[in-house]
């Protein structure tokens, strides 16, 4: 499953996508924990919001393989 | 008796009343006045976010702006709708740049129209106070001593 990277997401993981294992039926949260499992550095950002084709997504949402996901480190446009 | 319920249609077809853009070339406020003008309109406000060439006290050189170009769209045109909702707007354009950006250069363009000038400085007040919290758009402000991601870290 590959996961889009901006700002200082792409400078932890050290390009503008990475790869975590998909499990049928995984939530947001479990992406949460894994990315945050494989790259410790994004428990220090103020924040890491998960998004699903286009969407800001709940912890409890579950996640398709078909998914567009993207992390979302702090905003700060304008 | 005949209680007769009438539903009021709350998201009227916004769509030539909103432009929404991001762009790598350099914004124009001319553009979005010329979009938002409306000959309903009583006031119209303009906000322009300009790159600052200080930060707590240190000299900036120049800013960098990346987006996620399809949902930072998406949530600016969420931001028009909720504005459009809330306020009397006639209309709304929400430009953003990306790229590099000297000092001085337009990071975004908010215009509203409104039929008075209230409801158009608060409609614009709320929505580049929203862009800043939702729309996924990320600044590196680059130092003589290195370059740091916006509000990333506390």
């Amino acid at each position: 499953m590959k996961i889009l990277t901006f700002g200082i997401a792409k400078d932890i993981v050290g390009g503008s996508e990475m790869d975590l294992p998909y499990v049928e039926g995984m939530t947001v949260l479990a992406l949460k924990k894994a990315v945050l499992g494989a790259y410790p550095q994004f428990e220090k950002l103020n924040s890491l919001a998960i998004a699903v084709n286009n969407e800001y997504a709940d912890d409890d949402l579950q996640i398709r393989l078909k998914d567009e996901i993207v992390l979302i480190p702090p905003v700060s446009g304008g | 008796m005949n209680s007769k319920i009438e539903f009021k249609k709350i998201n009227p077809n916004l769509e030539n009343k909103i432009d929404i853009q991001i762009s790598d070339k350099p914004l124009s406020e001319q553009i979005c006045l010329d979009f938002v003008s409306h000959p309903g309109a009583g006031g119209i406000v303009n906000f322009i976010g300009t790159v600052r060439n200080q930060t707590h006290g240190k000299s900036v050189i120049k800013l960098e702006f990346e987006a996620y170009v399809p949902m930072a769209l998406s949530e600016m045109r969420k931001i028009a709708e909720r504005a459009a909702q809330r306020w009397p707007v006639q209309k709304m354009a929400i430009h953003h740049r990306i790229g590099t950006l000297a000092i001085g250069e337009i990071a975004v363009v908010i215009s509203v129209a409104c039929p008075h000038r209230k409801a158009a400085f608060e409609a614009c007040s709320f929505a580049i106070d929203i862009l800043k919290e939702t729309v996924p758009i990320w600044k590196k402000e680059f130092f003589e001593d290195g370059a740091v991601w916006v509000a990333a870290h506390p």
